[in-house]
């Protein structure tokens, strides 16, 4: 019984997702694909990042936070805090590359024109050339 | 000179009419029995006077004796002449009215050809010059005293004589001649002019008629010539306060200048528009400044093939001063966007290859071109990777911009009026949020061209070995300072 306790309730929260935590539902979000965007629909940033990351051949995985009605506001704070104290007004566009964290637009470019941005994307599986 | 002192001697009644002007004035031809009386007078003192004059000098005899019909001669006779010619006895009171001042010594003895007219010059000049100087106004008086023998010929020769005054280097004495009171009562009283030399009836009719013509065209050129240092001195005025006005000013931009740019690294404050636009400029003026020294030293550095390590030194300086500028810049646009994209800190040359607030990175690889050979496999390697994603991200935020301008667009287009055209204020001014919200977007975007910008260079220098950079800044260096020689050739072309 204690056995089926237990996976029963890791078994339900998996299923269901319940996470009050929306730090940990972004974590969970991020992982699940190679390239992961958070975004909103009317940010022209955010729309650059996904041009840049279309325009080299990646296929990222955007989660628009103005549509999710539920959740949206509390990930962005949730974001806002990991991102620690950034000067923009919003804080997407968010990235994460293969799970992990990169950063906002500042982050992607600066990675992308030192070489490094490429290399994780072909680690992370988003790039095969 | 003291020769004519001695022959001062008033041998004539002073208020006559006739001994004033016996001698440096004309005597119009309706006076002619006059003007027969006087030349006897006349004669008798100009032989006198001449005696003196010899004394002094040929040139002054030669005038008394000549006739002059030209009445309109330059004014360049001095005032000496003048008292020579009233040196004679009988002329004494005028003369004294000269003399007595003391102020004679001033003009005597100046060389010049002696006229006709300008002797009545020279006496309105020293009228002029004693009653600047001294109060001998009473003198005047008793020269307007005598009596009237002429009409309005004198009106005219005193007026054309204080026209020719006018056009002497004297003008200040011009401007006074005109608003001078004093000498009013010469044309008021009509005093009659004598030809003090001409013995001919017959030639002073002829000069006359010239004569006349040449007054009447003498004093338009004096009433033009006074406007004209009016309409002059007016705007030297009016230039000189602008310049005060322009002086305080720019002492106050600039204060405020050297303020802001001190202030806003530390407050996050904004400042107002103008302000921060001025502020950028000069700070961008003062880095230009210190970019061409330090620009310079790694030239001179380069030339004397000094070590990697001394050059090193130099290519960091550059760097880190290049770091500067990306910093002012975020400050320049956090006060004013608009100004930065504008490009209006930058030549006019330069703005022509402007993107988003500054250089595109993506040329400055091509703006190297043969400089930094030769590359190793990995450099080349290494250049056309960073020149391709340069190339992505520029891209990248063109599209984004553009996008911004289309959903501002949409923001502001979008129909808050009703059909009936009143307007939901409310929608309005949510309207003007949106699109408030969308502006701010922008400083954003220049922020992150700056970055691009910004990383493309440290990149470049992280490929590059140490002589390969300095090949590499003084090429970029040089491009720029083309640019901007252009934009100042072009500024200055002769334009059609």
């Amino acid at each position: 019984m204690h056995y089926q306790t237990e996976s029963w309730n890791s078994y339900m929260s998996q299923k269901i997702n319940i996470t009050n935590d929306p730090l940990q539902h972004i974590e969970r979000l991020a992982s699940e694909n190679a390239v992961v965007i958070f975004s909103i629909s009317s940010c022209c940033m955010c729309h650059a990042v996904k041009r840049l990351l279309c325009g080299m051949g990646v296929n990222p995985t955007v989660y628009e936070l103005d549509q999710d009605p539920m959740r949206g506001k509390e990930m962005e704070m949730a974001l806002m805090m990991l991102l620690g104290n950034s000067c923009t007004p919003s804080v997407v566009p968010v990235v994460f590359i293969g799970g992990k964290l990169v950063g906002g637009m500042d982050r992607v470019m600066t990675s992308h024109i030192n070489g490094s941005l490429v290399p994780l994307l072909k680690q992370a599986g988003a790039l095969w050339l | 000179m003291q020769g004519f002192k001695a022959a001062q001697s008033p041998t004539f009644d002073l208020t006559t009419s006739d001994m004033f002007c016996q001698s440096p004035f004309y005597l119009r031809n309706d006076e002619g029995n006059l003007h027969v009386t006087r030349y006897e007078d006349l004669g008798e003192l100009e032989q006198a006077a001449a005696g003196e004059l010899h004394q002094e000098g040929s040139i002054y005899s030669s005038t008394m004796m000549k006739p002059n019909i030209d009445p309109f001669l330059t004014n360049d006779l001095p005032f000496g002449v003048l008292r020579t010619s009233l040196g004679s006895g009988e002329m004494g009171s005028s003369a004294t009215c000269v003399v007595d001042v003391g102020c004679e010594e001033q003009f005597l003895n100046q060389p010049g050809p002696a006229k006709v007219t300008g002797r009545f010059s020279t006496m309105v000049d020293a009228g002029q010059f004693m009653l600047n100087n001294c109060s001998i106004s009473s003198r005047m008086v008793d020269v307007g005293n005598v009596g009237a023998l002429g009409n309005g010929n004198f009106e005219n020769w005193g007026d054309s004589c204080l026209a020719d005054h006018s056009h002497s280097q004297q003008t200040d004495t011009s401007t006074d001649v005109d608003t001078d009171d004093k000498f009013q009562f010469f044309e008021e009283r009509h005093e009659p002019l004598i030809v003090a030399e001409s013995r001919e009836e017959g030639k002073g009719k002829y000069g006359d008629q010239k004569a006349l013509r040449r007054l009447a065209q003498n004093r338009e050129a004096a009433r033009k010539s006074r406007l004209r240092k009016k309409a002059y001195v007016q705007q030297l005025e009016t230039s000189r306060i602008k310049l005060a006005q322009l002086e305080q000013e720019l002492k106050r931009v600039r204060q405020q200048g050297s303020l802001v740019g001190h202030g806003l690294s530390r407050n996050q404050s904004q400042n107002a528009n103008g302000n921060g636009a001025l502020a950028f400029d000069m700070e961008y003026a003062r880095w230009l400044e210190e970019h061409q020294r330090l620009i310079n030293e790694l030239r001179t550095a380069v030339n004397s093939h000094l070590c990697d390590n001394e050059l090193r030194v130099h290519i960091d300086a550059v760097m880190g001063h290049y770091d500067e500028i990306f910093r002012l810049k975020l400050i320049g646009t956090k006060s004013d966007v608009f100004h930065m994209l504008s490009g209006m800190w930058k030549t006019p040359a330069e703005r022509c290859f402007m993107w988003l607030g500054g250089f595109r990175s993506s040329d400055l690889l091509k703006i190297l071109g043969n400089h930094v050979e030769p590359l190793t496999e990995p450099q080349l390697i290494g250049i056309c990777s960073l020149q391709q994603s340069s190339q992505e991200a520029e891209d990248a935020l063109t599209q984004g911009l553009e996008a911004l301008q289309q959903s501002l667009s949409e923001t502001l287009s979008s129909n808050c009026l009703g059909p009936t055209g009143s307007g939901n204020v409310a929608d309005y001014m949510g309207q003007m949020a949106t699109a408030m919200g969308q502006l701010a977007m922008l400083e954003i975007f220049v922020h992150q061209g700056d970055l691009l910008r910004q990383q493309t260079l440290h990149q470049l220098r992280r490929i590059l070995t140490i002589r390969q950079a300095a090949r590499a800044l003084l090429a970029m260096s040089d491009y720029m300072s083309r640019l901007r020689a252009l934009s100042s050739l072009w500024s200055a072309r002769p334009k059609n």
